[in-house]
């Protein structure tokens, strides 16, 4: 099969870039634009670490053929820090020590950016639901959920 | 001291690498790339226990994209093994499998090929001619007669000082037991567990003009790790810089020295950067576990709850080679007998090799699997005698001036206090002779007191 010249949306700004058949939008996010905040714990679906939004809806971008986005606005972690200062949820994060090493860090804020969008207030449980595909190894699951009840209370609804 | 005025203590700081995380900025090794690097992936053992008759790379140089194959041959000193920085020996891991392997999954020979795509079709292409041996994965069975024998010093365990396991006494168990009303037994066995790091293990060697090689890694034993790679690959210290740090889940899984010195001889063989970064299947399957512990406790108790004499026999399963289980051992016998004041101790702690994946560190390795049977035994015990669980512990607990098994005397005992703060945040209210005990102040020495 031959290669094919992509065109999508990536953080607002329009992209072409030519893509073998079947590479993953997370190879083409990390190795060929750079944009390497999208992390790479597994290629397998299977923790969540690589997510990002397209057309506003979480994915997994270690599954998801690049070709798949054709046409399609995609947004990584880049994509929501403003150019000063932090993003409501990366705030409440870094307040409360909602992080350890890092690595699950990404992907907690591609998946809760999704959820406070379509949900501004939601309850523990959806917080908890929402978090439910995303493996933090340190164990700091109490502090992600508290600081996402914290970041909807900043946010405006 | 006291006028001292404490910036940090009792304040929350923020954390220094805090906004490099949430902003994705922080850069973890597989976030780097480098013009003209090379792939690194391993040919490993399909069976646990094997020996090699013969390794055929002719399909695997036909794929697009192959560069060169790495085997035993080519490492300068292939057979290592880590704690020899600390005085452990012999040697007994290779880099690369000789002529046999002894655990499923053991590096056979590395492929390093222009993508990761082509090392992972190379390394598929590679044909291995392995003759199956008998496998043991059990440490009790491992020391029976006719077990295969897994170590080149005949024996499938550590040698300790000429000892067989490590040692530890205290007093007369036999008397200690003969004085008891009561022998308790226990067997408790935690179970190997997989650190599981989000970020799997990973680097990147690369030459550097000046002929040094820079290594980006995500150790957490930077300057442990480059010492051992330049052993292995017998060159002085200062060729190699080390560039680490930043490392995405670690919990003891990552202090073991594996993808680095093969990657840099990758690098040194090709003039090249080399990226070596384990799949998650690798991480699970091959990466060193906390090793498997199975202790056989026996306590003689008095009626009042005294713990008189204690007796443990425990296996460490290293798995196929030592990595950081000779250590835990150690650390296993000096703290198996738990914190409290036994006169008469026994401890026998085996290194034992199986055909497992090799275990390692994790999180307080020795110490913490050990605790996990003690404190069972510990409730054990006062259900034996029929003494609240709490109240069995203060009686036992070690005090100041004590000595411990390993013939040391306590100077910093802090047991009971901390036993005091646990019940009261677990809203539990102790009796007021439990809460007029401290560690610095016996109130009558073990060996005087009067017998219930």
């Amino acid at each position: 099969m031959p290669s094919k010249i992509l065109t999508f949306t990536l953080n607002g700004r329009q992209v072409e870039v030519i893509v073998k058949p079947l590479m993953t939008l997370q190879t083409l996010l990390r190795e060929k634009l750079g944009y390497t905040a999208t992390k790479s714990g597994c290629r397998q679906g299977g923790c969540g670490s690589c997510t990002v939004l397209v057309n506003g809806e979480p994915m997994l971008s270690c599954i998801l053929p690049a070709e798949d986005v054709e046409g399609q606005v995609v947004t990584t972690l880049e994509g929501i820090t403003p150019r000063d200062g932090l993003h409501p949820l990366q705030q409440a994060f870094f307040e409360n020590y909602a992080i350890q090493c890092g690595y699950c860090t990404p992907g907690m804020l591609m998946i809760t950016k999704a959820l406070l969008d379509r949900n501004p207030h939601p309850t523990r449980a959806e917080i908890v639901d929402a978090l439910s595909g995303n493996l933090c190894r340190c164990t700091g699951y109490e502090p992600i959920i508290q600081a996402v009840d914290d970041a909807a209370r900043r946010i405006e609804p | 001291m006291t006028d001292q005025t404490l910036n940090v203590v009792g304040q929350a700081v923020p954390r220094r690498d805090g906004l490099g995380h949430v902003t994705g900025k922080t850069v973890f090794v597989d976030d780097l790339q480098f013009p003209d690097m090379l792939h690194l992936k391993m040919v490993r053992s399909p069976v646990h226990h094997g020996r090699i008759k013969g390794i055929d790379f002719s399909d695997a140089e036909k794929v697009p994209g192959f560069v060169r194959a790495l085997t035993y041959k080519d490492v300068p000193k292939n057979i290592y093994t880590i704690l020899c920085l600390i005085g452990v020996g012999p040697d007994e891991e290779p880099v690369l499998a000789e002529d046999r392997v002894l655990y499923k999954g053991e590096q056979i020979a590395a492929i390093v090929a222009e993508t990761e795509e082509a090392a992972m079709e190379a390394v598929a292409r590679v044909r291995l001619d392995l003759e199956e041996l008998p496998a043991v994965f059990d440490v009790e069975e491992a020391l029976k007669p006719g077990a295969p024998i897994l170590k080149p010093w005949g024996t499938n365990y550590f040698i300790y000082e000429g000892h067989h396991c490590r040692r530890i006494r205290l007093g007369d168990v036999a008397k200690g037991f003969a004085e008891a009303d009561v022998i308790v037994e226990g067997c408790y066995q935690p179970a190997p567990v997989e650190h599981a790091p989000l970020e799997t293990t990973a680097c990147i060697a690369k030459p550097e003009p000046d002929g040094r090689y820079t290594v980006y890694t995500n150790t957490q034993a930077l300057f442990f790790t480059l010492d051992n790679t330049a052993l292995i690959l017998q060159i002085p210290f200062n060729k190699l810089h080390f560039v680490g740090g930043t490392v995405g889940g670690g919990f003891g899984g990552k202090v073991d020295v594996i993808v680095e010195p093969i990657a840099t001889l990758a690098a040194m063989k090709t003039g090249r950067p080399v990226k070596f970064k384990f799949t998650r299947e690798e991480e699970m399957h091959v990466s060193s576990t906390r090793s498997g512990w199975r202790m056989y406790f026996k306590d003689g108790v008095k009626k009042d709850g005294r713990i008189i004499a204690r007796q443990v026999t425990t296996y460490a399963d290293a798995g196929a080679y030592n990595r950081h289980t000779p250590y835990a051992v150690t650390k296993h016998a000096a703290n198996v007998a738990g914190p409290y004041a036994i006169p008469n101790v026994a401890i026998d702690v085996y290194c034992v090799y199986t055909n497992r994946q090799p275990g390692s560190a994790m999180r307080g390795f020795g110490v913490n699997s050990g605790a996990f049977g003690w404190e069972v035994q510990m409730d054990k015990i006062a259900e034996a005698v029929g003494m609240d669980p709490w109240e069995i512990r203060f009686i036992n607990a070690y005090r100041n001036g004590d000595l411990r098994p390993y013939q040391k005397v306590v100077q910093d005992a802090t047991l009971i206090e901390v036993m005091k703060a646990a019940a009261g945040l677990a809203g539990h209210q102790l009796p007021d002779r439990l809460l007029a005990m401290n560690s610095w102040d016996r109130e009558a020495p073990l060996a005087d007191r009067k017998e219930s």
